[in-house]
């Protein structure tokens, strides 16, 4: 026992030095090259530039692949976040039969391989006659979105203490201005943190986009459509290096908020005196 | 004894709240049956009993948050049929308090003056008054996570007093306090409705509480209301077994009538044989059996030589010391359960050794007789 207390220490720490360094070197390799002067990334680096950074925005394709973007991230976002919302306040606060298994359903998309999803749902978009287009490109990225926004709302307004809404009602407050001054406010942060996740997903989301769009093209697309050139490789890391950092600026924000709006509806009870 | 006189000088005759046959049923099972009640103006009501009792439900019903299957509610004289907890002249101190977290102490309290539109500085100066009632002035613009316990329960106070209901429900506001602040909650409150004049209605099953603050008691088992009176009276006169055994200790003993009339019953008993008492008001004889109680504390040790008019003898078998009071275990000749004696210690109760021969006095008057 003594023997593997004192080895395990030692083990541990480079084991998890290991973990970490598997899962970010990938991402610490993009940025590094995206500044190299060079077209080919190989060390050592040729020189440090941010001239691939500059040449972004002389794109024309890649501006309006990031309009496209933006335009399926927001209404992606809203669209799944309404939904989350009211199946997660249905989820939480009633007691009915099924509310597992549908709870269960509406969760299973994420564990589905995406291409079989991706190509599900280009079959249905054919069979109701819809012709490919962003449009279609934000209803697959709504069922993708949901269970994701399932899990940042459920955890919102789990705990929500039904006798905040019953005072405020006993306080005379209607139904309608229940849900403004207190339901509403107390969620907000889950709201947020779940529009945001969303909006992330559905910005770096390749496969669903790729078999659902039609001829314009979202920013993975883009960056998948580029790679054919070996010359433009450094101005996809430069992209991707953006894209990266937006990523992570917004999981964290929402993840931020997601905390706040589970500890808002937790702590209450009064019995820490 | 001054704020009894108060209270009684400020309580009215008038029905506030007036609830007649209610039941309250979830499929088969109800969770309040046939309840008839009137709570009269000005008084601090408990309805007292186990979890489980249909205190809650019908408190939630008088709120407006849960609805009577049968049965009729009126506040001050109105209906309450159809009428919505937003426009009902209650207000609520919720168990858990429901202090609204993303609001300051200033603002929860505000919360319900909001939509009243007072003009000028109105609000402000009724938010001032009501802080002042429960001591909080100076802690309005604290946030409502940064409050303890107790203060907790000062605003959801505060928020409801606001409003000047006619009624005050209070749903076990003190359950989440620890001893000490409870008891001092206790005095507290009671102050505070004596201040106000508002009907304050109390539900707790902590029996101490109830006896402590109240004016009247509604004793509640099963869906049913058991008994309805004074403290005084709950105690010293349960109407049967059950609210004896649950307001503080009692020793059964098994008694046959031998004669009953209108204000009396004679009992035969083992070990106080025979015995007149009062009959109590809701006395239902069934068959010749009844039970006779007597507290712990009625029963007082006779020392050495000392005699007293009514008493039994027996053996000391256990004892416990409890600080100020030793509690006794008593066998007595011809009793199939031995008697609980508490005792004070000022004369040395705490040194009656385990095993001797002792002698209990006790008063006719604290006999109670219940129907079995």
């Amino acid at each position: 026992m003594t023997a593997m207390r004192r080895f395990l220490p030692g083990w541990l720490s480079s084991y998890a030095t290991l973990y970490i360094l598997f899962l970010y070197l990938p991402v610490i390799f993009l940025p590094i090259f995206s500044i190299n002067t060079a077209a080919t990334p190989k060390f050592p680096l040729s020189g440090i530039t941010l001239h691939w950074y500059e040449d972004l925005p002389k794109t024309p394709a890649l501006i309006d692949a990031t309009w496209n973007s933006l335009l399926v991230g927001i209404s992606a976002s809203i669209l799944s976040t309404v939904l989350g919302i009211l199946a997660a306040r249905s989820i939480t606060r009633y007691r009915y039969p099924g509310r597992r298994t549908i709870n269960g359903l509406i969760m299973a998309p994420l564990v589905l391989p995406e291409v079989i999803v991706a190509i599900s749902m280009l079959l249905v978009m054919l069979q109701l006659g819809l012709s490919l287009s962003l449009f279609t490109v934000v209803l697959g990225h709504v069922l993708v979105c949901i269970p994701y926004s399932m899990t940042v709302l459920t955890s919102g307004f789990e705990g929500f203490d039904r006798s905040l809404e019953e005072a405020s009602a006993d306080l005379g407050e209607s139904a309608f201005g229940t849900f403004r001054r207190v339901t509403l406010p107390m969620v907000a942060p889950a709201i947020i943190s779940s529009l945001l996740v969303c909006f992330t997903i559905s910005l770096d989301e390749f496969i669903i986009a790729f078999f659902l769009t039609g001829t314009e093209a979202t920013l993975p697309i883009y960056i998948w459509g580029q790679l054919r050139f070996a010359a433009k490789l450094p101005g996809v890391l430069a992209l991707g290096t953006l894209l990266l950092l937006a990523s992570f600026v917004l999981m964290t924000i929402a993840e931020i908020l997601r905390r706040r709006a589970a500890r808002r509806t937790q702590n209450e009870g009064g019995l820490h005196a | 004894m001054l704020e009894r006189v108060q209270s009684e000088r400020i309580q009215s005759e008038r029905t506030m709240i007036e609830i007649r046959d209610v039941t309250r049923s979830y499929g088969s099972f109800k969770a309040l049956d046939n309840a008839s009640l009137a709570i009269r103006e000005g008084e601090f009501f408990s309805l007292l009993g186990p979890s489980g009792c249909g205190k809650t439900t019908l408190l939630r019903m008088i709120a407006g948050f849960d609805t009577p299957t049968s049965g009729s509610i009126a506040v001050d004289g109105q209906p309450m049929d159809g009428i919505p907890a937003n426009r009902r002249p209650t207000n609520m101190v919720f168990q858990s308090y429901a202090i609204f977290p993303h609001l300051n102490v200033e603002q929860n309290v505000a919360y319900g003056l909001k939509r009243l539109k007072l003009q000028g500085g109105e609000e402000k100066r009724r938010v001032e008054e009501a802080l002042a009632q429960v001591s909080l002035t100076g802690l309005g613009k604290r946030r409502a996570t940064e409050l303890s316990g107790g203060q907790r329960q000062r605003v959801a106070l505060a928020r409801a007093l606001v409003m000047r209901p006619k009624v005050l429900l209070l749903d076990e506001p003190l359950s989440a306090l620890d001893k000490k602040l409870r008891e001092q909650m206790q005095v507290e409150l009671r102050r505070l409705q004596q201040a106000v004049g508002i009907t304050f209605v109390l539900v707790t099953h902590d029996q101490y509480e109830a006896l402590a603050m109240s004016d009247r008691i509604a004793v509640m088992f099963g869906g049913r209301i058991a008994q309805v009176a004074s403290p005084k009276e709950i105690y010293q006169r349960p109407v049967n077994r059950q609210v004896a055994d649950f307001l503080g200790g009692m020793n059964f003993v098994k008694a046959e009538i031998v004669e009953e009339n209108g204000a009396s019953l004679v009992l035969d008993t083992l070990g106080f044989g025979r015995v007149r008492t009062d009959k109590p008001k809701a006395f239902m004889r069934n068959g010749g059996a009844a039970t006779l109680g007597i507290r712990p504390e009625r029963l007082r040790v006779l020392w050495d030589n000392a005699s007293a008019k009514f008493e039994v003898a027996g053996k000391v078998v256990e004892r416990h010391y409890f600080g100020e009071i030793t509690h006794l275990i008593v066998e007595i000749p011809g009793l199939e359960k031995p008697l609980s004696v508490t005792e004070t210690n000022d004369f040395g109760a705490d040194d009656i050794p385990v095993g001797a021969p002792i002698r209990l006095a006790y008063d006719p008057e604290a006999l109670v007789a219940m129907a079995d």
